[in-house]
């Protein structure tokens, strides 16, 4: 597919250069290229088009086409700061245009209000940094809307007695039911709960030149060869191409962020394909980058000015990680659901998203149903644990289970801790010489105590469903992320946020931070829909600003 | 079972029903290119062996047919796991060809050790492979220290190796070099097609569609 593609020079001060092109560095582009301004897009990925999408496993999961690559960017973790890091892969992240977006399950649920006031709802938690957020849901409202509709997301408007308001129904009806969700919503409403269509960014419906879900059931960790899957790669960066005025420019590795002698941005410098460096000039910089590596590049870019990092006076740049904590029930059932065909999910349940305080739990969750395996990772890990690993019994148990096996995923909350953080590692280096990321986390008690109670709901849910056997496991401290959130949060306060609420650092005027790391609460499990919608906002906010003349010197 | 041309066939028929002609166009011919090199793939019976020599790669594949046995439906010889797992340590496993270099001999120390009469491992009876797979499973299991190597020699990571690889050869998409004839897939109850419609299975067949819970419209 031919696309007009505008290219400028390093030397030309474009008005943004933008660093990554997910979820949210996606929709910064294609906002900001279409409002008139020139858009340079720096990806550290390649380049990958529909066609050189792949169902071949050994691809995806052993050779990392589409995410970050260990081997020259490694990764190191440790469980507190009196630890030292070891290299372990404790993240994964997209790596590729499109970013996180390309493999991504496509769960695209809204936050509640609840989400952006908890705090002032429940007071301080012990061992936790927890705030509000200096923007409410009926702020982001719109921006929700306009995900719904420009990206692209499937559901039914109304389905839930939980969901907050909205203005406007889904744009397409919810992708088809799949065995795994019938046997869900049957479960789920002997136990009087709510189970209902669960809203994905899969077209249900052909939409805007993109074709409709084909059902082949390689949606979680596979880009989408038929650009149904609503990433930024299918729905905004061709929209963004389109406008003549934004460039893509993959396989650049950014290494830092250049200020003047005002402490002001004047580009990103980073290394291109031949591992040259460059500086890309720019009227002003916003880092979509992802909740590990924006910090890691504000922490990477410190200078005599800025000692500890840039942006970072408050000392929170890199802190206040929040994962998402998780549970997992497995069922398997008489006759064959066949969930490998179609997206994982079809069906999720929100009453637990505010859980009663009687019960001694700060925060909640939401449960869906799924099958999220492919042939190979279900017979790594998709059978009970007491099967034989090999002979004919395996080989039984695969051929038996295979069709008809389900999973009930707990999602929820992760409490801010200060010391959960991203930061640079003193000893190990990547490919290019730079300091290694390095992850230190332990989970908030809560948050085990919590899914800890929601694993057991699930396995009620299973038992009321009909299945015949069902299995789980004890929740366990995490040590691997893939929801990179809560790590340059936004506040109102300069002392304790790195970003005011139009997603400008505080220390520099013309520095932006628009990704997971800008979310203050973590939501309840599903944050990119959210990351998508304060993209939206922040591009309105700094349109806004720019036109006013309050980004340029 | 469908062919992998029908299977196709459904796909583009699939599409045809829900995308836009303008779509097909331009994006039809990358994805027949891609499925036509995934069934050259599949359909060679006996690529070259580029690391294993032939001895070596007779004793691996009995090996993976250990792991998942031929019977009413096919195994890993079948699935051409042997050409998979020698694919892999040319290029994307190459780390771990010492494992099998050690882990082969250590096999045929445990086979003379038991059956001296036997003179290789894929020499022996059902029974006995299955006596000295035993084995190498269990050594695989024991924690390293103060344990009695029942293998001497075999690297614990050996089995656990092996069963990755074997898992991966037979059920990879026929792309990535394994599961010939989609035969992996065809065994497991997975249709090779490469698209679906609803209604999927059982469970799904007779939903009536979905509908609120009676009474509980405003629960918030």
């Amino acid at each position: 597919m031919s696309r007009p593609m505008v290219t400028y020079k390093t030397s030309d001060e474009v008005d943004f250069v933008i660093v990554g092109s997910g979820a949210a560095g996606g929709v910064l582009a294609k906002e900001l290229s279409t409002n008139g301004f020139r858009v340079v897009v720096l990806e550290q990925g390649e380049y990958l088009r529909e066609k050189d999408f792949t169902h071949d496993e050994t691809k995806i999961f052993v050779q990392s086409l589409l995410t970050n690559k260990v081997n020259t960017h490694p990764i190191t973790f440790r469980k507190s700061p009196d630890e030292t890091a070891r290299k372990q892969q404790a993240v994964l992240y997209g790596s590729c245009v499109g970013g996180s977006s390309v493999h991504f399950t496509a769960n695209f649920w809204r936050f509640h209000e609840i989400d952006f006031k908890e705090h002032s709802k429940v007071g301080d938690i012990p061992g936790a940094n927890f705030a509000d957020w200096p923007i409410s849901y009926a702020d982001l409202e719109p921006y929700y809307t306009k995900v719904e509709w420009e990206v692209g997301v499937s559901g039914l408007a109304g389905s839930s007695p939980f969901d907050p308001p909205r203005s406007k129904p889904y744009p397409m009806p919810p992708l088809p039911v799949k065995g795994n969700g019938v046997v869900f919503e049957r479960g789920c409403r002997k136990l009087g709960y709510h189970p209902y269509p669960a809203p994905m960014a899969i077209l249900s419906k052909p939409r805007a030149g993109r074709a409709a879900c084909m059902n082949c059931g390689f949606c979680l960790g596979f880009g989408c060869e038929v650009g149904a899957k609503s990433t930024s790669l299918s729905s905004v960066i061709p929209m963004a191409e389109k406008t003549g005025r934004c460039e893509i420019r993959p396989n650049c590795y950014v290494s830092r962020i250049e200020t003047d002698k005002n402490g002001r941005a004047i580009g990103a410098v980073y290394f291109d394909p031949q591992r040259n460096s460059q500086l890309q000039k720019a009227k002003a910089v916003i880092l979509a980058a992802n909740g590990a590596e924006t910090p890691r590049l504000l922490l990477l870019s410190a200078s005599n000015q800025f000692p500890a990092g840039l942006a970072n006076s408050s000392g929170y740049v890199g802190r206040n990680f929040m994962p998402n904590s998780s549970a997992l029930a497995f069922g398997v059932f008489g006759e064959q659901l066949n969930d490998y065909k179609g997206p994982a999910v079809s069906r999720i349940m929100h009453d637990f998203y505010e859980l009663d305080p009687k019960l001694g739990l700060y925060g909640g969750g939401g449960l869906d149903a799924r099958f999220d395996f492919t042939p190979i990772s279900f017979a790594l890990n998709g059978l009970p644990p007491d099967t034989p690993k090999w002979g004919a019994g395996f080989k039984q148990a695969l051929a038996h289970n295979f069709t008809r096996t389900m999973q009930i995923f707990c999602h929820g909350t992760s409490l801010p801790v200060e010391s959960n953080s991203f930061s640079l590692d003193p000893d190990v280096k990547d490919a290019w010489g730079l300091p290694a990321l390095r992850m230190t986390f332990r989970d908030h008690p809560n948050d085990l105590k919590m899914m800890e109670w929601m694993r057991a709901r699930a396995m009620e849910i299973l038992d009321a469903a009909g299945a015949k056997t069902k299995w789980s496991f004890p929740v366990q401290e995490q040590q691997f992320a893939v929801h990179l959130l809560g790590t340059c949060r936004m506040g109102g306060d300069s002392k304790k946020s790195v970003i005011n609420s139009d997603h400008r650092t505080h220390d520099v005027k013309n520095l932006f931070l628009c990704d997971g790391s800008s979310l203050v609460t973590s939501g309840r499990g599903q944050p990119t829909m959210t990351i998508q919608a304060l993209a939206y906002r922040a591009a309105d906010r700094i349109t806004a600003l720019a036109k006013r003349g309050e980004i340029s010197a | 079972m469908k062919s992998f041309d029908s299977a196709r066939r459904e796909f583009l028929h699939l599409l045809g029903g829900t995308a836009g002609a303008a779509w097909l166009t331009a994006n039809w011919p990358a994805l027949v290119s891609a499925a036509e090199h995934a069934h050259q793939a599949a359909k060679s019976e006996h690529p070259a062996l580029e690391v294993f020599t032939a001895d070596q790669a007779r004793e691996v594949e009995a090996l993976a047919a250990c792991i998942i046995p031929s019977g009413e439906t096919a195994g890993a010889r079948e699935a051409g796991v042997v050409y998979f797992i020698d694919r892999a340590l040319k290029t994307f496993f190459s780390e771990a060809l010492p494992v099998y270099q050690n882990g082969l001999e250590a096999v045929q120390k445990t086979t003379a050790e038991l059956f001296p009469g036997v003179p290789r491992f894929s020499a022996a009876t059902e029974e006995q492979k299955r006596k000295v797979f035993s084995h190498i499973v269990e050594d695989s299991e024991r924690p390293e220290s103060g344990a009695r190597r029942l293998s001497p020699g075999a690297s614990p990571d050996f089995f656990q190796t092996l069963r990755v690889h074997t898992i991966f050869g037979f059920l990879v998409d026929p792309e990535g070099g394994g599961n010939r004839d989609f035969v992996g897939w065809k065994a497991i109850g997975r249709d090779p097609s490469h698209g679906f419609s609803a209604p999927f299975g059982f469970y799904d067949k007779d939903y009536p569609g979905w509908q609120p819970v009676s009474g509980e419209t405003e629960k918030k």
